[in-house]
């Protein structure tokens, strides 16, 4: 048996994110369920976020963001031979979403799947990329993360409702080096940190179809803030990067407090750290990369800036790792 | 080994402080987190983590909704450290 030969590591070449068009207040929250404007700031960190429409999917979402990062990539649609979509709110399980959502971006035959890790879906699907690419499976690889969160929660429910959101975002991955996929060249996707806690599982559940989100808010957040920062430190490890060689952190946008908690323990004050919780509630795994194209559409980051990215939610699952911005 | 209320009560405020921003001398036994200083319950279970690291005193989140006063941590931090 042989295998294929492979390539040095993988990159990112672009980002690209989609968020729909209507935009909820915490007023707008406030007319639905016992909530205010100044308590969902204090305890969460939104001021707004953005639904889908009635009639539009997760697939329509994921096909937003990734024909915009793959615009932005430069390469055409026959370039990719795979694509990853991450996501745990699909209207249905069959079919999987990313075979769709290659269809309708042009790509033709790729290999495709969906992958569930919740709000750590687009870092674990960024490894599974990277690997993908360094051990020479794919070429090219489309990394989407799309949610429609608006569809499982219930809207009477103000400890959930106030937080979770809808949108998308993607990333493009492929070899480091260009075409002669020289040996040499320094990756731009660390090695992943990603595990588990199974024995928390009912802290974050929809307990059945006709169920919605359920969360236990101070379990995941007494969780979030104590368990992750070694992750995150370790991820930085694992890639020879240190932590004040850091130009941003990414953390999944699950809570500002969440966010705030990690960066202090991490102590990484050089490091911009990204809030896009504010306007864009929690997106679940489309979390990080709307974060990250929108902090480089707004020129906040350079190439070639590290960035750490950990992505932590229902399972419970985490992932975290280092990237170089494209 | 045992702590007194005090040493208990120093560390307490110490932790509340740089959690909640809240003075030391604010804090005072009686008051209650929530209504006197302003405390919420994510805050709660910070300042419950920071506890266990300084005093080596789990206080678990069922139990953690109970402790109303700066007292009722004192007293909980009291018994579980001369317990422990």
């Amino acid at each position: 048996m042989r295998l294929y030969e492979g390539t040095a590591g993988a990159r990112i070449l672009a980002f690209g994110g989609y968020q729909p068009a209507r935009v909820v207040t915490n007023d707008d929250l406030a007319a639905l369920v016992d909530t205010s404007d100044e308590w969902i700031r204090s305890r969460v960190g939104i001021a707004s976020r953005r639904l889908a429409g009635p009639d539009e999917t997760v697939a329509d979402m994921a096909v937003a963001a990734g024909g915009k990062a793959l615009a932005g990539s430069g390469l055409s649609p026959a370039d990719i031979d795979l694509v990853i979509v991450a996501t745990c709110t699909a209207e249905v399980s069959i079919p999987n979403t990313a075979a769709v959502v290659a269809l309708r971006l042009g790509i033709s035959s790729p290999g495709a799947f969906d992958l569930n890790a919740a709000c750590a879906g687009f870092c674990y699907a960024l490894a599974a990329a990277s690997d993908a690419v360094r051990a020479g499976s794919a070429r090219n690889v489309l990394v989407i993360g799309a949610e429609k969160l608006s569809q499982w929660v219930d809207w009477t429910d103000r400890s959930t409702c106030i937080i979770f959101a809808d949108g998308a975002g993607a990333a493009v991955v492929g070899p480091v080096g260009g075409e002669d996929g020289s040996r040499d060249a320094v990756p731009g996707i660390g090695p992943v940190v990603w595990g588990s806690a199974g024995h928390m599982a009912d802290k974050i559940s929809i307990k059945d179809r006709n169920s919605f989100i359920f969360q236990e808010g101070q379990a995941v957040f007494r969780w979030a803030t104590t368990a992750l920062h070694p992750i995150a430190i370790q991820a930085c490890t694992e890639a020879g990067v240190d932590p004040s060689e850091l130009a941003v952190f990414v953390p999944h946008q699950a809570n500002l407090r969440i966010i705030e908690a990690i960066a202090r323990k991490l102590g990484t004050p050089q490091a911009k750290l990204a809030t896009d919780i504010v306007t864009a509630g929690n997106t679940s795994s489309a979390s990080i990369p709307l974060a990250l194209s929108r902090m480089i559409e707004q020129g906040e980051l350079s190439s070639g800036d590290k960035a750490l990215l950990i992505g932590f939610g229902a399972g419970i699952c985490y992932a975290a790792q280092v990237i170089a911005i494209p | 080994m045992a702590m007194t209320q005090q040493e208990i009560l120093a560390g307490l405020s110490e932790i509340i402080d740089e959690i909640a921003g809240v003075p030391a001398d604010q804090v005072t036994p009686e008051k209650t987190f929530v209504d006197d200083l302003d405390i919420d319950s994510l805050s709660m279970v910070e300042i419950a983590v920071a506890a266990q690291d300084k005093f080596g005193v789990e206080i678990p989140d069922d139990q953690l909704k109970d402790l109303k006063t700066v007292q009722d941590v004192i007293d909980f931090v009291g018994r579980a450290s001369v317990s422990a």
